[in-house]
C-alpha cells in the first residue's frame, strides 16, 4: 500500500469511525425513543430518521451545507461557541457519513429493544437495581447484538459515503478525501485506472474483513447465551 | 397490626380498584377471577403501578403513603416479586440470575446462598442458561432470586399458572417450605381455589376491583355468600386438625378436629402431624340420626347454622361441627321433606375427605394469626 493510498484509508477508517462513536449515543437513545416511548409525532421522528436513506444524498449534503456551513446557522454557533468546524474538513465528512448512516443505526437497536421484554427491567427494579443499573445489566446486554448489527451497517454505509459528503465538504486529499472519493476522482483521470483498481481491491478486502469479524462476534454472543 | 397494611384506590384496566386489608405471617392469598385487580394491587405494593390514593406499609416501612407524599421507587421498596412468567434474564447464568440482587442491587443477602440453593433444590442448575430449564425450574429459579434479594415480604402472581398439572404440584412442596422454613411474609395472588385451599391462611376475596372478604381461609372458605367468587361445584369447608392415631392396618389415620373425629383414608400419617383437609360441599349428605348399614365411615352429628338456596334445585348449608365449620350441598326437595331449619341437630354423612396439608410435628411452630 502506497503512503497515499494508506492516508486515504486510515482518512476513511477515521471519519466511519467518528460517525459511529457519535452516532452510538443519540442513536440508541432515539432508539429507545422510537421502541418504548408513547408520544405525538413519533411517527414524525420515525420519517426525519428515516429521510436521509430516501433523499438524494446530494440534497442531504446541501442541506448540511446550509445549516452546518461557516455561514450556517448551526455552523456559525459551533464554531463561536466550541471552535467545532464542519466545512471543508474532516470532521464535517464525519458529520456527514454520521447522518449518513444513522437510520441504518437506528433500526437494529430499535429492533432490539422492541424485542426485550420490559418486564425483566420491572423484575431488575425489584431486585434493589436502580435505573442505570437496570439499563446496564439488563436493557443493554439485551439489545447488545442489534447495537453491534447497526454498527457494522452504518460503518459500512459510513465508509462507502459519497454524495453528501462530496456535497458538503468537496474532495479534498488528505481533509476529505475518503476511500469513495479517492476512486472517483482516479477513475476521472486518464492514468488513473491501475491505481483506482488497487483501492478498489483493498476496500473489498476490508469489507470482507469487516463481515467475517461480524459474524464471529454475532456467533460468540449467541454462544454465551446458550 | 399486620406486617403488610395495604388501602389503595387507583385505576387497574377498565375499572376502579378500592381494596384495603392486612397480612400477617404465612401465606395471604388474593383471590377473585382474572381481571378481579390482584395483579394490579402486587403492583401497587411493587412500586410498578402508582395508587391514586391510599398508603402501603410493609415491615414497618411506609412504601407509598399519597398525604405524606412518600413513593419510594421499586429498588427501594425491599419487595420481593415473582412473575407469573418467571422472568429470568435470559443472557445471564441461573447462578447470575440468583445472585442479581446482590452484584446489581447492592443487596445484602440475610439468608445465605447455599442454603437457598438447597431449599429450592437448584444444586445442580447453576451454571446453565434459563433458556435450558424446564417451567417448574425456572420458577423455582425466580423464587430463589426473589428470597436472595432480602425481601421484607414476598409477592407471588399466579407463580404456577404458566405450568402443567405435574408441574404445580412438583413446585407446591417448595412455596411451603419457604412458609415454613423462612419467616417471610408471602402474598399470593391466584385463581385457583386448590391453591388457595392448600396454601392460604388467610383469605383476601376480590370482584371487579372490590374486596368482598377477607379473613383466616377456614372462615372464608366456610362462607356461604361467596359462592360467585368461590365457585359453587369445587366450594367446601376447610378443616384443621391433628392426626390422633393411625390404623396401619387397614391403611386409615383418625383426625382429632375441633372435638369431632374424622377417619381419612391415606398412607405415611404419624400421631401428633397438623392436617388441613377440604370436604366438598357436594361430597356431605344430610341424615337426622346416625344411621347404621352402608359404608360411610365418617357420620359426625352437628348443628344448622344457616341455609341458603344456591340455585332452584340446590340449597346449601352451613354446619356446626364444635369448633369448625362444615358445608353441604343438598337438593332443594330432600331439604324440604327432611324440613331442616337453623338450629337442628343433624349427622353429616362425608362420602370424601381430601387432605390439603400436612405440616409435621418437628417443624416450627407457626404462629397463630
Amino acid at each position: 500500500m502506497s503512503e497515499a493510498e494508506a492516508t486515504v484509508v486510515i482518512l476513511s477508517a477515521k471519519v466511519a469511525f467518528t460517525a459511529i462513536v457519535f452516532g452510538l449515543v443519540p442513536g440508541f437513545a432515539v432508539a429507545w425513543l422510537l421502541a418504548r416511548g408513547r408520544f405525538r409525532g413519533k411517527t414524525l421522528l420515525q420519517a426525519l430518521i428515516t429521510l436521509p436513506l430516501v433523499l438524494p444524498p446530494v440534497v442531504t449534503g446541501y442541506g448540511l451545507l446550509l445549516l452546518f456551513g461557516t455561514k450556517g446557522p448551526l455552523g456559525s454557533f459551533l464554531e463561536n461557541t466550541f471552535g467545532v468546524v464542519f466545512a471543508f474538513r474532516w470532521t464535517g465528512a464525519a458529520l456527514a457519513a454520521a447522518v449518513m448512516a444513522f437510520p441504518l443505526l437506528v433500526r437494529p437497536i430499535q429492533l432490539s429493544i422492541e424485542a426485550a421484554d420490559p418486564g425483566l427491567e420491572d423484575a431488575a427494579r425489584t431486585l434493589g437495581a436502580s435505573r442505570i443499573m437496570t439499563f446496564l445489566t439488563v436493557l443493554l446486554p439485551l439489545a447488545l447484538p442489534g447495537v453491534i448489527a447497526g454498527a457494522i451497517l452504518a460503518f459500512a454505509r459510513a465508509i462507502g459515503e459519497f454524495g453528501a459528503t462530496i456535497t458538503f465538504v468537496a474532495n479534498i486529499p488528505g481533509q476529505t478525501q475518503t476511500m469513495s472519493l479517492a476512486i472517483y476522482s482516479l477513475l476521472q483521470s486518464p492514468t488513473g485506472d491501475a491505481a483506482a483498481l488497487r483501492l478498489i481491491v483493498i476496500s473489498i478486502v476490508l469489507s470482507l474483513l469487516a463481515i467475517v469479524a461480524s459474524e464471529w462476534f454475532a456467533r460468540r454472543l449467541a454462544r454465551r447465551r446458550g | 397490626m399486620g406486617v403488610l397494611e395495604v388501602s389503595v384506590t387507583g385505576e387497574a384496566g377498565d375499572f376502579w380498584l378500592d381494596a384495603g386489608f392486612e397480612a400477617g405471617s404465612g401465606i395471604t392469598a388474593l383471590f377473585g377471577h382474572s381481571g378481579a385487580g390482584k395483579t394490579t394491587i402486587l403492583k401497587m405494593i411493587a412500586g410498578m403501578t402508582r395508587p391514586k390514593t391510599g398508603r402501603i406499609v410493609a415491615g414497618g416501612r411506609v412504601l407509598f403513603d399519597n398525604e405524606a407524599r412518600i413513593d419510594l421507587p421499586p429498588q427501594g421498596r425491599q419487595v420481593g416479586f415473582v412473575f407469573q412468567d418467571g422472568r429470568l434474564f435470559p443472557h445471564l447464568s441461573v447462578r447470575r440470575n440468583l445472585t442479581y440482587a446482590r452484584w446489581a442491587g447492592k443487596r445484602r443477602a440475610t439468608r445465605p446462598f447455599g442454603e437457598v440453593v438447597a431449599l429450592l433444590g437448584l444444586e445442580s442448575h447453576l451454571d446453565r442458561s434459563p433458556a435450558t430449564l424446564s417451567g417448574g425450574e425456572r420458577q423455582r429459579v425466580a423464587i430463589g432470586r426473589a428470597l436472595l434479594s432480602d425481601p421484607a415480604i414476598l409477592l407471588m402472581d399466579e407463580p404456577l399458572s404458566s405450568l402443567d398439572q405435574a408441574r404445580r404440584l412438583e413446585i407446591l412442596p417448595y412455596i411451603e417450605a419457604i412458609r415454613d422454613e423462612t419467616a417471610i411474609p408471602i402474598v399470593y395472588v391466584s385463581h385457583e381455589i386448590d391453591e388457595v385451599a392448600r396454601l392460604a391462611d388467610t383469605v383476601v376475596v376480590l370482584e371487579q376491583g372490590r374486596m368482598l372478604a377477607a379473613g383466616p381461609a377456614a372462615e372464608i372458605f366456610g362462607r356461604l355468600d361467596l359462592g360467585d367468587t368461590l365457585g359453587h361445584q369445587e366450594a367446601g369447608a376447610l378443616i384443621e386438625g391433628v392426626v390422633g392415631a393411625v390404623e396401619p392396618e387397614y391403611g386409615v389415620a383418625l383426625i382429632d378436629a375441633g372435638g369431632a373425629r374424622l377417619e381419612l383414608v391415606g398412607e405415611g400419617f404419624s400421631a401428633g402431624e397438623a392436617v388441613r383437609l377440604r370436604v366438598r360441599a357436594r361430597d356431605v349428605a344430610i341424615a337426622r340420626q346416625v344411621q347404621a348399614g352402608h359404608s360411610i365411615r365418617n357420620q359426625l352429628p352437628c348443628v344448622v347454622e344457616e341455609i341458603v338456596k344456591a340455585d332452584p334445585a340446590f340449597v346449601e348449608l352451613a354446619l356446626n361441627l364444635g369448633s369448625q365449620r362444615l358445608r353441604s350441598r343438598i337438593t332443594r326437595k330432600s331439604a324440604e321433606e327432611m324440613e331442616i331449619a337453623p338450629g337442628q341437630e343433624v349427622v353429616a354423612l362425608l362420602k370424601a375427605v381430601s387432605v390439603e396439608r400436612r405440616v409435621a410435628r418437628h417443624r416450627r411452630e407457626r404462629p397463630p394469626q
